[in-house]
């Protein structure tokens, strides 16, 4: 399935979760935020909450900033 | 123990610090230039922004996180690049999430990239729903103390008026509106943005300012580490002006040597 990730379309295996996506990504035990078509996916909901072709993903984390 | 005896302290969403010294972690070097200047700045509360995250390149490379760890440091994530409502509440609750619930945020609605000047429309708009979303918002905004009493009013837990435009280092160029703002506010008022020298963060706590946030002041000094430390005495040395209490300004002379006792 594709899914839009951070603004670019990504592809991966259908019935993957978000936890699959962040393991995917190389991202696991990182400080990472993730929002899914708008709503946050709290940390603990990462693991239950399962992707869908055209779901809109958000990854981010902290940076310098003023 | 605080930096100036007897002063009254500086406590944001129940929480007290002694330094008066806010500063953002953008525009430097690398993370170990962040690190040592915000080290030297003595500053307790440190902002960050919030950014979609580089996939798949450097995955071994060291977060911000890492050197300003939040279990030191009060974070305060910023929604700096926001320009409506919409996107600036969307990166708040992006930020609680990414910092495991922290409430407190620093609230910027910009208007346009050439002055980065807030969109306090909009700015009051994303306050009304952080605020009833449970935040502790401390709010970017214009000199006018009339948006600045409405923030308040809201329930933001501080307001944080520009003494110039972000990034110019121009200094406090509106010293009379952000008067007016202290004399009224009923939230502590820290200056954010302008301060390009240590005298200009003095001036700011001479005028009263619970606290100073910068940036660009120190991360855009030659030395900026040494900028940094000025910047810690800075603030300390205007606070305690402020506590002392500065003399009238007067048109004449007034002689500080007696004039009795002169040998004639």
């Amino acid at each position: 399935m594709h899914i839009q990730l951070n603004g670019e379309s990504f592809e991966l295996p259908d019935g993957q979760t978000v936890a699959d996506l962040l393991v995917r990504l190389d991202l696991v035990g990182r400080r990472v935020a993730v929002e899914l078509n708008l709503d946050i996916v709290p940390r603990s909901q990462h693991a239950s909450t399962s992707l869908a072709e055209g779901d809109q993903v958000e990854v981010v984390h902290a940076i310098g900033g003023g | 123990m605080s930096a100036v005896p007897n002063d009254k302290p500086f406590v944001l969403a129940g929480r007290t610090y002694q330094s008066r010294l806010l500063v953002g972690t953008g525009k430097y070097k690398d993370l170990e230039e962040t690190r040592a200047a915000i080290e030297a700045s003595g500053a307790e509360i440190v902002t960050v922004a919030v950014r979609r995250t580089n996939l798949g390149q450097n995955p071994g490379e060291p977060n911000l996180l890492d050197v300003i760890p939040p279990s030191r440091y009060t974070i305060l994530p910023n929604t700096a690049g926001c320009f409506d409502a919409v996107e600036a509440v969307r990166t708040c609750r992006l930020a609680r999430e990414l910092l495991d619930g922290h409430k407190l945020v620093k609230l910027e609605v910009l208007a346009d990239q050439k002055t980065l000047f807030p969109n306090v429309i909009e700015t009051l708009k994303a306050a009304e729903t952080l605020v009833a979303d449970g935040f502790d918002v401390m709010v970017y905004t214009s000199d006018d103390p009339i948006i600045a009493r409405q923030l308040a009013e809201i329930g933001c837990i501080a307001v944080m008026p520009l003494a110039g435009l972000i990034g110019t280092g121009l200094g406090i160029c509106n010293p009379y509106n952000l008067r007016i703002i202290l004399e009224e506010s009923p939230v502590p008022v820290l200056v954010d943005a302008g301060v390009g020298t240590a005298s200009d963060a003095t001036i700011a706590m001479e005028l009263g300012c619970e606290a100073v946030l910068m940036n660009s002041a120190i991360a855009h000094a030659q030395k900026p580490v040494l900028m940094a430390e000025a910047m810690k005495y800075a603030i300390e040395a205007g606070r305690l002006a402020y506590l002392a209490g500065r003399m009238p300004k007067k048109l004449y002379a007034s002689a500080s040597s007696p004039l009795d006792g002169l040998i004639r």
